[in-house]
């Protein structure tokens, strides 16, 4: 037998699993695309003076075995003790089915935000039960679909109740017994505003001289106390009350709407989303109706579709940034939609009665370990009652019995300097509750007989929560697994088809990077313990920080940022305090380009800043002259430009080193917004070209998953004078914008593994076939659509811009019309409208094959067809396959008294025969829906309907 | 009837002034979803943002034409906010204001120069 070695390397991640071309096809892909070889591509595509001078090197890159075995030896080195530090974070059970079905599961993790949501009714659905629950369990009747974390959520809460008070003051009142990293992001986000924060007992506040004031519930110590009066005292001054309310709790006790309270945040962590050594997990927001059009993020409401069907979608879309740029509600479009999901879950899993029995059960637990204390010798504060969390009175004893209690396998919330804090959890066990007592020098058992409850009846619960139907079905696995399956289907995400929107890097998240996010050394560790105890994920960071400085020329990395916006935030903080520093606190003027994204705008106003727009000119470049003009007339009082490279139109400005230049000469500061980074790695750095500080969205570029609409994360990296004026610690420091110190660790590792397993060559070849690839689809386009905005040799960068405009006349056809047609075509649409009014962006990603993106290519212009078809006047203009797009199941078992055929709508180019994606409803009517606000789960009724 | 280049009309009634938005307006916004009216009894100074209104395309605030005394709000608008494209200058109105200095209306267009404007 002979045998013939070959150079196939099946274990070559970067070129053979996250690359999609291979490399003959890339060789015909150049040849359409009209290039010798993708040097050649690349040359003609980035300006020679961005080039980066050295090649990113990684050393050698890791095969998936290799990753996850060293992966593993890294997260030994965290170690995994008990944490009953509490303080917002509680160890909670994470039911299989849940984490199997949801978490684990790319159908769920790998979904866009359902802007679209014809093809995404499933986790619209599964958000409304989230609404739903957050809405029964607070009492006030309007929830979002989750918020970054809960300090964050507090911030958002205090600006909401500024806007909607009808005082006038400027102080802000904030229980003590806040969290104190709620506390922290809180007086970050108040300074820039000119919000005074003042922090205090409630028995102290002075209602009159404050627009409102959030009480935490129960206190972070542990108290428990109603705070109606405060409120109501509140409500007498025009002002707004906020109760921040662990929802747990809420099962047993008056809840925020009962207390009088207008807005309630806080997090739904403890709903089955491990910790994570600080996230993510969903925060939570709930309102009156009447203040509903002032909340932040997201909201999922009801409307019905083009057959008058219950539908869902996002609703009153107005508020946010893109449309509303710095008038906007709050920068915030992240929201956690992966972890909210899992918390509706969470809910629907376990009922009413569940969550209720898990509470007490908890509460009970707190008893025993509160009474062996107390047999002990020990006073705990909360004398009068308590859910989950006692303070311990230690006196000189504290260091002592920390200590004991962490050679026990236990940490415990050390609190001032004579008292120690204890927060039970579902995952509380005997031994744990034996553990602690040991720590105190209490020896006995725990013998899982209960003395009782300690719980203040005036603080009952007395109204019902989780009514409706849904929490009562899905009790079984077996119904349960069914129902997410069921809602998975009726969504469309990567697992299916090419999510080619621009602006968005739908990339591959493969299967390596994802599963170290659900080991117990990453998944259980609380976000406060110990340093020594974290020393696997600050290997991690530091290494992961050391090679994004690489990729960014900068010289720091901080994880803290939660998502983009939040990192533009961070970014803009860090500029403002370096002028602080340099005696120009003046500086207070911004300049942005009309093309950048929405929330640069949004960031401005929220670190007190002016916005002076800059033109762009027809090829949609920052119009160089306008930029100098503004530069020197505000040269007094520019504090900073943001600018996005490669431009939001999809360009390499040549421009780029100029724009920086000139914004320093008149003493600005550059923040170069990395949304694009995916078109830069390994080939062009924003540190070199001249940028002050850049956010990365590890959620695009560095393949976290989009989770259906969050996680995120948006880490920021500076020049060397920034690095002190970076987010502080929110438990100790100052500056915090995130709870946690390091964002979202638990999702760091996806990101760590995909630059080792890519290495830097890896990572500079997924550039230049991203570039391939939507260079590709431009080309295929040409002559069918006009793309606009190329550089000056012809080619796009990482996305290109098509015009449907010239539609709207010659057919009546509009964006919605072709994105809609999309759908019957098995895709996803582009993103749409942005940031042209009328224009599709498709941004393809190096991940998708040819295969892949010529079924895309296929299906537009074989849209273009129908369209040309309506400009001949052979359909009829207000019937015909894109105005009645898309097309259901229900569409063709009815009646058909269409002209065309049923054949012609339901597949056409592009669509699987055999695994056709249906969508689940027809084209959902959006004014329906923003003048019939509902977002909550609508009867039972209607479900019921649906199904027949 | 005077008209500003904001795209709002106003016309004296009386001691009064209604203000709403032109018909251009509506249609350029497509179906108003939402309008917040300002409260009966505000000061309002020219210029001021004092009323938001929403439709499925866009969120855009109204601006006060001229100084003076809230005295009355279109309240059928927050019940029904289509009133404003389909009745853009009769029940679309929006609030009524008691003008401090009714001469602020001299420097607004009339209704041709308006639609030159818009042409």
């Amino acid at each position: 037998m002979t045998f013939t070695p070959t150079d196939y390397l099946p274990y070559d991640f970067a070129n053979r699993r996250h690359i999609g071309p291979s490399p003959a096809e890339m060789q015909d892909m150049l040849a359409v695309v009209g290039a010798n070889d993708l040097d050649g591509l690349i040359d003609d595509t980035l300006p020679g003076n961005i080039r980066q001078k050295a090649p990113l090197d990684f050393g050698k890159p890791l095969t998936e075995r290799a990753l996850l075995h060293h992966m593993k030896t890294v997260a030994e080195k965290n170690k995994v003790l008990t944490s009953l530090i509490g303080q917002g974070y509680y160890g909670t059970v994470t039911p299989p089915a849940i984490q199997r079905n949801i978490l684990e599961n790319p159908a769920w993790y790998t979904a866009y935000t359902p802007y679209q949501p014809e093809i995404s009714q499933g986790r619209l659905e599964a958000l409304l039960n989230f609404q739903t629950m957050v809405s029964d369990l607070t009492g006030l009747n309007i929830a979002n679909a989750s918020l970054l974390d809960e300090a964050t959520a507090c911030a958002e809460a205090m600006t909401m109740a500024q806007r909607v008070s009808k005082s006038k003051a400027m102080k802000f009142f904030v229980d003590e017994h806040c969290h104190p990293q709620n506390i922290a992001v809180m007086k970050t986000r108040a300074a820039p505003l000119g919000i005074e924060v003042i922090v205090g007992s409630p028995d102290d506040l002075n209602a009159a001289e404050v627009f409102g004031a959030i009480f935490q519930f129960p206190g972070t110590t542990g108290h428990l106390r109603d705070f109606t009066d405060q409120i109501a005292a509140l409500h007498d001054n025009k002002g707004i009350g906020i109760i921040s309310a662990d929802p747990l709790s809420l099962t047993l006790f008056k809840e925020p709407g009962a207390m009088g309270a207008d807005i309630a945040v806080g997090s739904t962590q403890r709903f089955g989303v491990p910790v994570g050594y600080g996230g993510p997990h969903a925060a939570y927001m709930a309102t009156h109706e009447k203040m509903a059009r002032n909340m932040p993020g997201r909201i999922v409401g009801v409307s019905i579709d083009s057959h008058g069907n219950k539908a869902y979608r996002l609703s009153l879309q107005t508020r946010e940034q893109h449309i509303r740029r710095e008038k906007a509600t709050s920068n915030v479009c992240t929201a956690q939609a992966l972890l909210a999901v899992m918390a509706g879950f969470y809910a629907v899993f376990h009922g009413p009665e569940g969550l209720k029995a898990i509470a007490q059960r908890i509460h009970r637990k707190t008893v025993r370990l509160a009474k062996g204390l107390e047999d002990g010798g020990f006073t705990i504060d909360q004398a009068d009652g308590f859910f989950d969390t006692i303070t311990v009175n230690v006196g000189d004893q504290q260091d002592a019995i920390m200590r004991r209690a962490v050679e026990n396998g236990v940490n415990l919330r050390a609190v001032g300097g004579d008292t120690i804090g204890i927060s039970v959890d579902e995952l509380t066990r005997r031994d744990t509750t034996e553990a602690v007592w040991r720590a105190f020098n209490v020896e006995r058992t725990d013998t899982n007989f209960t003395h009782g409850y300690r719980l203040p009846d005036a603080l009952a619960r007395s109204t019902s929560y989780l009514t409706h139907p849904i929490f009562h079905l899905n009790r079984s696995e077996t119904e349960m697994m069914r129902y997410m399956r069921r809602l998975a289907d009726r969504d469309l995400a990567l697992d299916r088809a090419m999510i080619p929107l621009g602006s968005c890097t739908m990339k591959l998240n493969s299967a390596a990077e994802m599963m170290p996010v659900t080991w117990d050394e990453f998944s259980l560790l609380h976000p406060y313990v110990p340093k020594d105890q974290a020393a696997g994920y600050h290997h991690m960071i530091d290494d992961l920080s050391q090679k994004l400085c690489d990729v960014t020329g900068y010289d720091a990395i901080s994880m803290q940022p939660n998502s983009g916006a939040q990192g533009e935030y961070a970014g803009l903080l860090s500029i403002a305090s370096y002028h602080r520093e340099n005696g120009e606190d003046h500086r207070n003027v911004c300049l942005i380009p009309m093309n950048a994204h929405g929330t640069n705008p949004a960031s401005a106003q929220m670190v007190g800043w002016k916005v002076v727009a800059v033109k762009c000119n027809d090829r949609g470049d920052i119009d160089l002259d306008d930029f100098r003009t503004k530069a020197a007339e505000y040269a007094e009082h520019l504090a900073a430009c943001m600018i996005t490279y490669p431009s939001t139109h999809g360009v390499f400005e040549e421009t780029v080193i100029d724009v920086c230049k000139i914004t320093h000469e008149n003493g600005g500061q550059v923040y170069i917004d990395g949304a694009n980074m995916n078109a830069m790695v390994g080939l062009s750095r924003p540190g070199d070209l001249g940028g002050d500080v850049s956010h990365l969205n590890l959620h695009k570029t560095f393949c976290i998953p989009h989770g259906g609409g969050g996680p995120g994360m948006g880490p920021i990296g500076v020049k060397a004078h920034l690095i002190k004026h970076l987010p502080g610690d929110p438990n100790t420091g100052t500056g915090a914008v995130s709870a946690a110190p390091f964002g979202s660790p638990s999702l760091l590792p996806i990101s760590w593994a995909y630059c080792l397993m890519m290495g830097g060559e890896g990572l500079t070849q997924a550039t230049r076939v991203a570039i391939l690839n939507a260079n590709y689809i431009a080309k295929r386009l040409e002559g069918a659509y006009d793309v606009l905005y190329k550089g000056p040799t012809g080619r796009v960068a990482h996305e290109c811009i098509i015009d449907t405009r010239p539609f709207a006349d010659s057919a009546h056809v509009t964006v919605d019309d072709i994105a809609k047609r999309l759908i019957d075509c098995g895709f996803h649409a582009p993103t749409m409208s942005w940031p042209v009014a009328g224009t599709l962006m498709i941004e393809p990603t190096e991940s998708e094959s040819k295969a892949e993106l010529d079924r895309f290519c296929d299906a537009m212009l074989a849209i273009r067809a129908e369209i040309a078809q309506i400009e001949a006047g052979e359909i009829d203009a207000e019937n015909n396959p894109l105005k009645n797009a898309p097309h259901t199941m229900e569409d063709l078992v009815r009646d058909w008294d269409r002209p065309y055929s049923r054949e012609t709508g339901c597949f056409p180019p592009g669509a699987f025969r055999v695994d056709k994606y249906w969508p689940s409803v027809n084209r959902v009517d959006n004014v329906w829906g923003d003048r019939n606000l509902t977002c909550t789960c609508p009867p039972m009724d209607d479900y019921l309907e649906a199904a027949e | 009837m005077k008209f500003t280049e904001e795209h709002e009309w106003l016309r004296v009634e009386g001691d009064h002034v209604v203000v709403g938005i032109t018909e251009h307006a509506t249609t350029q916004l497509g179906d108003i979803v939402f309008v917040e009216l300002p409260e009966v009894g505000d000061t309002v100074v020219k210029d001021d943002e004092i009323c938001v209104i929403e439709s499925v395309k866009a969120a855009s605030d109204i601006m006060a034409p001229i100084d003076g005394e809230i005295v009355e709000v279109n309240s059928a608008l927050e019940d029904n906010p289509a009133l404003a494209n389909e009745d853009a200058i009769g029940d679309g109105w929006f609030f009524k204001i008691k003008p401090s200095d009714a001469s602020q209306m001299d420097g607004y267009m009339d209704e041709a120069a308006y639609n030159a404007m818009i042409a």
